[in-house]
């Protein structure tokens, strides 16, 4: 029983759901074979797939333990994208090895000052995070858009399209990239006090302020983080298509991203912070996706297939279902309306889809 | 005298949380037309019996009757819909709505399916006109202090016709007036019938506004008794369940004479330091090895020096000299730096983490010290947690434990230890002793003692002057946002010198 329990669980628990129904659906599902020394497979494109999405949310864990949101990060995406793009595109020799780390270069510098004009508005301007954000959220889609000249900027450029789509010691570049910024990230929190001040901050401001911790660097220096990771993301994204799109590299992956940490169960009101649920938040979303494109069901519904499941995760997750829950294996009388209460309404699921 | 039946009856109640129990086999009682004391020392099951009442916690075993009928409320508002009101500590109304809205809120008269306004104003005007209050039922509840807001709070719980009111702490955030304010109200209402269940950690005010006290210890019923049987000394031992011998040695005064030397300089002084409409320049000097008491009023401009004294707020007038040194202090931080701690009077708000363990929250203050980068080993970190555990016995002695659940004494203590930990030479203390039993305010008061007699330079703050008087070796007494007079505490010092100097401003 202390399984079901666990913070973990039912976010688990569907994916090993989305995984089970996809190997009924296509037996070789859970296959992976090897070939010219890469590994190929449904669960290898998952955990490529998922990578962009892994990062922005791993930044977005941070942010929102602070009690805050960056909703910059779709457009930080699109820039960190058009900048490397066109750098490289109008560089003498695309190809060069040099030529690409010096447009990657410029791009992560990029996506810092953005993150840091973040930072800036909401911890030294006071601006609530939600309106600070979304000033680069609205406003990057035209930076970006700038910088490409209004067009899908599209190069040959071997060396990038490694970071999308090539493999290193039979793995994804992009896996291998996201996964161990991950772990730096893991680290540096939990061996570091980083991610206690983190939670100490977004739980309790003030308390915090007069405890001496230096709030202010530290609400400044995840925001700075979270566009970081955008940034890298942007490049895996336009590495992947080897083209720039301003308006839609990263369309709404911010939301994509806000659902992660909640499936992960941190809370949106700040505080303690599971970067591990983020990762599996992450990883069941694009199972989602990928579930859907299998099952063959129409696009147009897709919103709402994925809706359900987000609830149903949500809902499960949640302190009172969880309370009545335990309840009833305690062998208690629970509140007979408890056990409707769960299942998902209609009416919600519609609301998200809108 | 006979008894009338009572209009709560509450018979071998038991709680149980996992690891703790609670409350065992506890009778209570509240007869109506009763101010009845509920007392212990935190963590001795008074909030736990008061939940269990409204509703808040199941009980596992025991009966309530309400009127004498057997009751289980699922939840505060069936208790309320039976009768039992509630206001708690922290006044829990809306600051942004007017007096009227506050005390009609759920209750509001309707009229073609909106609100009756007026309506409204006129009833919410008839129930602050029976407590026999005169607010401006239009006014924004925000416009008052708190002392009002409290009484604007037990008058929305009379809305439904309370038959009892439970009133746990109203008193711990009002100064003399506005208790005797609140006596008269809560006076009012006893002689219309109303059981009103009255907690409270001020001994004399209980004595002075209960009838009947219950007393419990750790979870058990100490027993009941009419307040006028029970000598006031005989309460305290049974509280803290201590002889009389050991209580009178806690409350032994610690030698309090001026230590410092004739031209030392001071660890921390304050040139004409002030802030519009926050406190008027202020010199205050503090020497190592002295504590200085801070006496005055809710509001007098105590609170507030002590926030300019540690950066946490910022002064627009004057400066601060650290050691012989002008020293700007821009922040919270800064001031650490230099060495100067201070402890808020907002546990909850200003002080704690809630949502993190009792080991993170004594860390929290020498981690910062440090930067996040260098964090401090897990063995150094588990030595420092045991040591202040155990020099202020902070119960549960889990460092694992959330913050948020200890009780309020407990919860002091780990503040308290967070600032002790990082060895400061200033220590600022905003009423830490404000809220929490006597048992834990001997001890830290004794602690107070011994750290100045170790050298260090301690600002206490108290609204109990006895206990200003008691720990001082200099008093500021603060009046109207001003620094009244400057006192060495010597013996030709009285309580009655500074309630006269707070009173009017010049000696008596």
């Amino acid at each position: 029983m202390g399984i079901v329990r666990h913070r973990l669980f039912w976010p688990v628990a569907a994916l090993a759901l989305l995984i089970v129904v996809n190997t009924i659906n296509t037996p070789t599902f859970l296959r992976i074979r090897v070939r010219d020394g890469h590994l190929y497979g449904a669960l290898i494109d998952i955990l490529r797939n998922s990578s962009p999405l892994l990062l922005v949310a791993v930044g977005m864990t941070l942010v929102i333990a602070t009690r805050g949101i960056d909703l910059s990060v779709g457009a930080v995406v699109a820039i960190a994208g058009a900048v490397a793009l066109t750098y490289i595109g109008s560089a003498p020799d695309p190809s060069s090895v040099g030529t690409v780390i010096t447009g990657i270069g410029i791009a992560l510098v990029l996506s810092l000052v953005l993150g840091t004009w973040n930072g800036f508005l909401v911890s030294v301007i006071g601006i609530q995070p939600i309106i600070a954000t979304l000033v680069l959220m609205t406003a990057g889609r035209g930076i970006a858009m700038l910088i490409t000249g209004g067009m899908i900027t599209t190069i040959t450029s071997p060396p990038y399209k490694v970071i999308g789509s090539g493999y290193w010691a039979a793995l994804p570049v992009s896996v291998i990239v996201a996964g161990t910024i991950f772990l730096v990230v893991a680290l540096l929190t939990r061996r570091t006090a980083l991610g206690m001040l983190i939670e100490s901050v977004g739980i309790n401001p003030e308390a915090s302020r007069l405890a001496g911790v230096r709030s202010r660097s530290i609400i400044w220096t995840v925001y700075a983080m979270s566009a970081l990771f955008a940034g890298i993301a942007g490049l895996m994204i336009s590495s992947g298509v080897m083209a720039a799109d301003a308006n839609n590299a990263g369309m709404l992956i911010e939301l994509d991203a806000i659902l992660a940490v909640v499936i992960g169960g941190t809370s949106l009101a700040g505080g303690k912070f599971s970067l591990a649920g983020t990762m599996v938040g992450a990883i069941v979303l694009e199972t989602l996706d990928l579930t859907v494109t299998i099952l063959g069901i129409p696009p147009a519904v897709t919103p709402l297939f994925k809706a359900i499941v987000v609830i149903a995760v949500v809902v499960m997750q949640s302190p009172i279902v969880r309370n009545r829950l335990a309840a009833r294996r305690r062998g208690e009388p629970g509140d007979p309306r408890g056990v409707h209460g769960v299942q998902p309404a209609e009416p919600s699921s519609a609301e998200v889809t809108v | 005298m006979t008894s009338p039946q009572p209009v709560v009856q509450m018979t071998g109640i038991s709680i149980e949380f996992p690891g703790v129990k609670a409350l065992q086999g506890v009778d209570f009682r509240l007869l109506p037309g009763e101010v009845h004391a509920l007392i212990g020392e935190n963590g001795a099951g008074k909030s736990t019996l008061i939940k269990a009442l409204t509703g808040v916690y199941g009980i596992d075993s025991g009966t309530i009757l309400v009127g004498g009928e057997e009751r289980v409320f699922a939840g505060p508002a069936r208790a309320q819909q039976a009768g039992i009101s509630t206001v708690y500590q922290e006044v829990n109304l809306c600051e942004n709505l007017s007096v009227g809205e506050n005390i009609m809120l759920g209750h509001e008269p309707r009229r073609f399916g909106g609100i009756d306004w007026r309506t409204l104003r006129h009833r919410a005007a008839t129930y602050l006109d029976r407590l026999g209050l005169d607010i401006d039922p239009a006014s924004s509840l925000s416009a008052h202090s708190l002392a009002v807001q409290q009484l604007v709070a037990i008058c929305r719980a009379m809305v439904v016709d309370a038959r009892v009111l439970i009133l746990d702490e109203p008193t711990s955030s009002l100064d003399a007036d506005e208790v005797a304010r609140l006596f008269r109200v809560i006076r009012g209402l006893r002689d219309d019938g109303v059981a009103i269940l009255f907690v409270s950690h001020f001994i004399d005010q209980i004595y002075e506004i209960s009838d009947r006290m219950t007393i419990l210890r750790n979870g058990v019923l100490v027993g009941e008794y009419l307040t006028r049987d029970l000598p006031r000394l005989e309460l305290v031992s049974k509280m803290i369940g201590k002889s009389l011998a050991v209580l009178e040695q806690l409350e032994e005064a610690p030698k309090r004479s001026a230590v410092h030397d004739e031209g030392a300089t001071p660890a921390l002084q304050a040139v004409g330091l002030g802030r519009r409409g926050s406190v008027q320049p202020i010199d205050l000097d503090l020497y190592a090895g002295e504590v200085v008491g801070l006496a005055g009023l809710l509001g007098s401009g105590r609170t507030e020096i002590a926030r300019l004294l540690y950066g946490a707020d910022r002064p627009d007038a004057g400066q601060t000299v650290v050691a012989g040194t002008p020293t700007r202090l821009r922040n919270p931080r800064t001031a650490m730096d230099h060495g100067i701690a201070f402890s808020s009077e907002h546990r909850k708000a200003e002080g704690l983490v809630g949502d993190l363990t009792v080991r993170e929250n004594i860390m929290l203050g020498l981690q910062a010290e440090r930067g996040w980068a260098r964090r401090i080993p897990r063995r150094r970190a588990d030595e420092v947690v045991e040591r202040y555990i155990e020099l202020l016995g902070i119960r549960p002695a889990d460092p694992e434990a959330l913050v948020r659940n200890l009780s309020g004494g407990n919860q002091q203590k780990v503040l308290l230890a967070r600032w002790l930990a990082t060895a400061p030479k200033v220590l600022i203390l905003d009423e830490p002793t404000r809220g929490i039993d006597v048992g834990a305010k001997a001890e830290i008061q004794r602690l107070i003692a011994e750290l100045a007699k170790d050298g260090m330079a301690v600002v206490f703050i108290s609204a109990e002057l006895e206990e200003v008087l008691r720990l001082s070796h200099r008093i500021a007494v603060m009046r109207d946002r001003a620094k009244v007079a400057d006192l060495v505490n010597g013996d030709d010092v009285g309580l009655d010198d500074v309630v006269g100097l707070i009173a009017s401003g010049r000696a008596s």
